[in-house]
């Protein structure tokens, strides 16, 4: 089982970390919809008729990993990509750890609190 | 697919938060069910790996391209409430670490893709289960139709946003054709990563793909538990 999970675990940052560099940088389905008939200007506002003709830029956008950058640093969007990973498998991990059911803790039937979780 | 925030309004954006935090309470109380000391850590890689998933955005048209959105493959691997839960988490640490997708638009983006999207694909998965038991060629197939489902489930979703509070003037009709045509095409891509990836989990931990347990619907209904004992 460890195996299996430090290799699954592996797989993830590999592709965070080095696959993404062979991502495209194209709009994705939606963005490329929504943004249909406008034309974006040097500040990035739309303007024009689109769907996303009202869309206002993230209150976060100045973070310093916004846009899977460091610092606004493109080229090192893999450790972006990295850290990402890590602080989902931190959140996901922890999260899931404190709902699984303990086996000889849990009565059945009722999702009651199972112990200390 | 995340949307920005501004593109659907307020109430409409307010409404999706509810449902959203509704959904995920609860998948969250289903979840439960399915968690244990093995699929716990799996589910938590599981999350992580749509995370970097997400990041390969193939192109799909000229000028356009898509990416995973994780829902059936989520289900597939850790059953449908933990993975609903697993695409929310990403999605939040998106928005909140990456600027990716809008705050306000958070509650519509998570009931898109990590509600919808991976509810459509789950039905489609369960519906064809005794398919995907026959081999890895069926399962292969299975896996595909389940996610390219999904993907095209979380783009109606998200027309149905537009026409309950979208804020520009463009035709229902247009925005609904453009949406899911693209996103079945996406969808295809989906397909395939979803089909590797449980292709490959399955190769080798059979045990870890929810799908290719052997109650009917193990951990999903309550009294159709019994092999919970003896797992």
């Amino acid at each position: 089982m460890r195996r299996f999970l430090l290799a699954f675990g592996l797989v993830a940052l590999l592709v965070a970390g080095a696959v993404s560099y062979l991502a495209s940088s194209a709009p994705d389905g939606l963005d490329a919809v929504t943004r249909q008939g406008c034309t974006a200007t040097e500040g990035g506002q739309l303007t024009g008729d689109c769907i996303a003709q009202d869309a206002r830029s993230q209150p976060l956008a100045g973070g310093p990993l916004a846009d899977y950058t460091i610092g606004g640093n493109r080229g090192l969007s893999g450790l972006a990509g990295v850290l990402g990973v890590a602080a989902t498998l931190v959140l996901a991990g922890g999260l899931f750890r404190v709902l699984r059911q303990r086996p000889p803790a849990v009565s059945r039937g009722r999702s009651g609190p199972p112990g200390q979780g | 697919m995340h949307m920005s925030d501004g593109i659907v309004n307020a109430p409409t954006s307010i409404g999706y938060a509810v449902l959203a935090a509704a959904g995920l309470a609860l998948a969250a109380g289903r979840a439960r069910r399915d968690l244990d000391e093995r699929t716990a850590p799996m589910a938590g890689l599981v999350a992580a790996f749509v995370f970097a998933t997400q990041m390969i955005n193939f192109p799909v048209l000229p000028g356009v391209s898509g990416h995973l959105l994780g829902g059936a493959l989520a289900a597939i691997l850790v059953g449908p409430w933990t993975g609903a839960l697993c695409v929310s988490i990403v999605l939040v640490v998106q928005a909140l670490l990456f600027a990716d997708g809008g705050l306000s638009a958070i509650g519509a983006n998570i009931t898109n893709m990590a509600l919808v999207g991976t509810a459509a694909g789950f039905l489609v998965a369960v519906a064809l289960r005794r398919l995907a038991r026959r081999g890895r060629g069926w399962l292969f197939a299975v896996a595909f139709t389940s996610a390219l489902v999904n993907t095209v489930a979380a783009a109606a979703s998200f027309v149905l946003q537009y026409w309950l509070g979208g804020s520009a003037g463009v035709g229902l009709g247009t925005v609904m054709a453009a949406m899911l045509g693209v996103h079945a095409l996406i969808g295809i891509g989906e397909g395939v990563i979803t089909a590797l990836t449980v292709g490959a989990v399955a190769q080798v931990r059979p045990d870890l793909v929810y799908l290719l347990r052997t109650a009917p619907l193990a951990g999903s209904v309550r009294w159709a538990r019994p092999a919970e004992v003896a797992a």
